[in-house]
């Protein structure tokens, strides 16, 4: 009964979380989220600054260690399922100067697969070229990487993950600061992704556009206000909920929980 | 591209040439004889004839090792600091590990500098962590705290009676001369170390420096790698530190990745220029430092020379280098001007000839000269930029400027363009017919063929410009004989 009830799981839900509480040097920035994610959905998590949005995507990457409450993808533990999952670091993470070219920071892509002590071979750079062919951008692929403009830098994280050949991707703000030609690529490639039945959550901070690029959205402030498909969603009640008064004291509550554990860990030491 | 390649290729093979030379014309010298040329010194010091001469250059050979490869992954981790502190706060360990068996022991001074080092690199992220303070700040405190020490304790031990304290003082600054057999084999080994961990884990270690959260998300071990890092770097510098000096080690270990980061734009071929420029360093260190002590009859310290020559390649890479360095930017912007003089005068001539309709093939010096409201003597100096390009030729003694059929085709281009991108400014972006002008000259120069198509096809190939000039059409600017446009612009009016 064990076995087949997993089984039902991984398939019907990608990812879930249950009661999961995050805390970020120490304050609380996500209290008790529940979220269960069905396959072949274009997500997007959005909430005011602060509302801990990139703090969900690092817990669930298993970036970052919950305080409580646990997440599963394909029904095992989050940090056992690296390889089927991608992530899509904010482009201001990296230093852009780097010694490296394009082909190579998107052969990192293949690198989870490859393990400590093997090099990318023939198949890891016919996987690479695919996914740059997919972002317009094997023209570049010899290219130092501080040559780049700011929508071809995003492009060549969305390279980097879609050489990972993973099922469920997770991108951090990948709209911001891109031309409208980058904007429309990456509008292309998430759709391409879903009706290729991958699950995609993207952080997102423009109101306007969420309504038409997503199906479904997971609207944040510290708790979880609403998660639903768009129409249900996008409601002038829940966003003001997300979006205007801030849960002012369980704000207030996190500083003090914040500095009270620093306290804690000098009168410790 | 292809060009950049062999020049760093040719680069390479030339530094390397450099140091085999010696070897090759190596004629029979006896040590003992007094050199008086510098050259003979050269080929004394480089030919390993001497035995002592041959541990120097060993151990420059190990420690650019070390230094190359560690230091390029220090450079591009932004760790220059860690480095530089981790150098001076070995200096404590020393100190006691010299006391611990009362000489120059090799390995009690590596077991006590490993731990010093480490202890400082602990104290700094304890520092971050529990205090307000940040890094730079954490560290330059270690850096400075932990060397004091240092110093104050050496000092003590050579106050001490009855000790063998010679040389203690090389540990400041570094005597190549005094590296032991035991030395050697230490800095030898830590290479052999550095070198295993770069060959094996390339990937993940590029990968780790370039994005470590990324790095992490895919199941990299960051924090190990960081660790066995920062364990070779402390091992690297602490066997250095007889032949450098404490004061010196960040020197080395950052200017020869420093001057790599210029010449190149990929990691690996990084690794293999700081590594050179690291042992060819080290070695013309050793040896000025060498010649020197002959002319000043005392022994000099290693560690400045080493620093210094290090220094000096980075100048260079820094004038010559073909991405950032100082000369070829200044020759690209030489040349721009130059080109872009060039199509202004050929713009003046076009406008001339279309002035008087395309009638008459010269154009008289003089009237290019009032026009352009400048002397004879400059307009000349301009049209013999032209001739040298065989894009005009002058007649009559210099009176006439004739237009060759590559100069006519090249002065409609630019004209065209300059036209097209009035007319788009007046149209597209609701300009002034008046205020297109001056923006109009600095795009002409920079519109490439497929932009300028791309206009036309947008402006739907007009003919004429906000001014009611006829916009050279794409033949004209294909090879025309004159009397083709001629008749055109006789059919405009």
């Amino acid at each position: 009964m064990n076995v087949t009830a997993r089984s039902q799981d991984s398939t019907d839900i990608v990812l879930e979380t249950h009661d999961l509480t995050v805390a970020y040097d120490k304050k609380p920035v996500l209290y008790g989220i529940d979220v269960a994610v069905t396959p072949g959905q274009l997500v997007g998590i959005m909430g005011p600054n602060g509302a801990g949005k990139s703090t969900l995507i690092k817990a669930i990457m298993g970036l970052l260690d919950p305080a409580s409450g646990w997440i599963q993808i394909f029904g095992e533990p989050n940090t056992t399922q690296r390889k089927r999952v991608s992530y899509v670091p904010q482009r201001r993470e990296v230093d852009w100067d780097f010694p490296v070219t394009v082909m190579d920071v998107v052969l990192m892509g293949r690198y989870g697969h490859l393990g400590l002590f093997r090099r990318p071979g023939k198949r890891d750079r016919e996987i690479a070229m695919e996914a740059l062919e997919k972002v317009n951008m094997i023209p570049y692929a010899g290219r130092q990487i501080s040559n780049l403009s700011g929508g071809q830098q995003q492009r060549v994280f969305l390279a980097r993950a879609l050489a990972q050949e993973a099922d469920l991707y997770l991108m951090d703000e990948p709209f911001v600061g891109v031309d409208a030609a980058t904007e429309s690529t990456i509008i292309q490639l998430l759709h391409d992704l879903r009706s290729n039945g991958k699950t995609i959550l993207v952080v997102h901070h423009d109101l306007p556009t969420a309504r038409n690029y997503f199906d479904s959205l997971l609207l944040l402030n510290m708790r979880m206000i609403a998660f639903g498909p768009v129409d249900e969603v996008f409601r002038e009640d829940l966003l003001q909920r997300a979006y205007g008064g801030r849960l002012t004291i369980l704000s207030e509550v996190a500083e003090e929980v914040g500095e009270k554990s620093k306290v804690d860990v000098s009168a410790s030491s | 591209m292809v060009v950049k390649a062999r020049f760093q290729m040719f680069a390479v093979v030339l530094l390397g040439a450099l140091f085999l030379v010696p070897q090759t014309v190596e004629a029979a010298k006896i040590s003992e004889l007094v050199e008086v040329h510098v050259g003979e010194q050269f080929v004394r010091f480089f030919s390993f004839r001497d035995p002592a001469i041959r541990h120097i250059l060993v151990g420059c050979f190990f420690m650019g090792i070390n230094f190359g490869l560690l230091g390029t992954f220090v450079v591009v981790r932004k760790m220059a600091l860690v480095g530089d502190t981790l150098s001076h706060a070995v200096l404590p360990g020393v100190a006691v590990g010299f006391l611990f068996t009362m000489s120059k022991e090799p390995w009690s001074i590596l077991l006590g500098a490993t731990l010093a080092g480490l202890l400082g690199t602990a104290l700094v992220s304890w520092i971050k962590r529990s205090t307000k303070l940040k890094q730079d700040a954490a560290l330059g405190m270690v850096l400075a705290t932990f060397f004091a020490l240092g110093v104050c304790i050496i000092k003590l031990i050579e106050g001490l009676p009855s000790v063998n304290k010679s040389g203690l003082d090389h540990f400041f600054y570094g005597q190549a001369a005094a590296l032991g057999t035991g030395d050697l084999w230490m800095m030898g080994g830590t290479a052999v170390l550095a070198c295993l961990l770069i060959a094996l884990l390339y990937p993940p270690l590029l990968a780790t420096s370039f994005d470590q959260v990324f790095a992490r998300s895919v199941g990299l071990p960051e924090r190990l790698l960081y660790h066995l890092l920062m364990f070779l770097l402390a091992l690297a510098t602490v066997v250095a530190l007889q032949a450098v000096g404490a004061l010196m080690v960040s020197a080395m270990l950052i200017t020869p990745a420093a001057t790599a980061y210029l010449l190149t734009k990929r990691l690996h071929t990084m690794l293999l220029i700081a590594t050179v420029l690291a042992i060819v360093s080290g070695m013309l260190g050793a040896f000025f430092s060498f010649v020197g002590e002959g002319l000043v009859k005392h022994a000099l310290p290693t560690g400045p020379s080493m620093a210094l020559c290090a220094g000096a390649f980075f100048l260079l890479a820094f004038f010559f280098s073909p991405y950032h360095g100082f000369l070829f930017r200044w020759y690209r912007k030489f040349s721009q001007t130059r080109q872009i003089t060039v199509e202004n005068t050929l713009k003046a001539v076009y406008r001339a000839m279309e002035l008087d309709r395309f009638k008459n093939e010269g154009i008289p010096v003089k009237s290019l000269a009032s026009g352009a409201r400048e002397t004879l003597e400059a307009t000349h100096k301009r049209l013999k930029l032209l001739v040298r390009d065989r894009l005009a030729t002058l007649a009559d003694d210099g009176d006439v400027v004739y237009l060759t059929p590559d100069g006519l085709q090249h002065a409609s281009r630019v004209v065209r363009n300059h036209r097209l991108w009035e007319l788009y400014l007046t149209n597209e972006a609701d300009y002034d017919a008046d205020h297109v002008h001056a923006d109009a000259e600095k795009v002409e120069h920079i519109l490439r063929e497929e932009q300028v198509m791309q206009l036309e096809r947008y402006l739907d190939y007009p003919e004429q410009d906000p001014h009611g000039k006829r916009i050279p059409s794409l033949r004209d600017t294909q090879r025309l004989p004159l009397k083709d446009l001629a008749g055109k612009e006789d059919a405009d009016t």
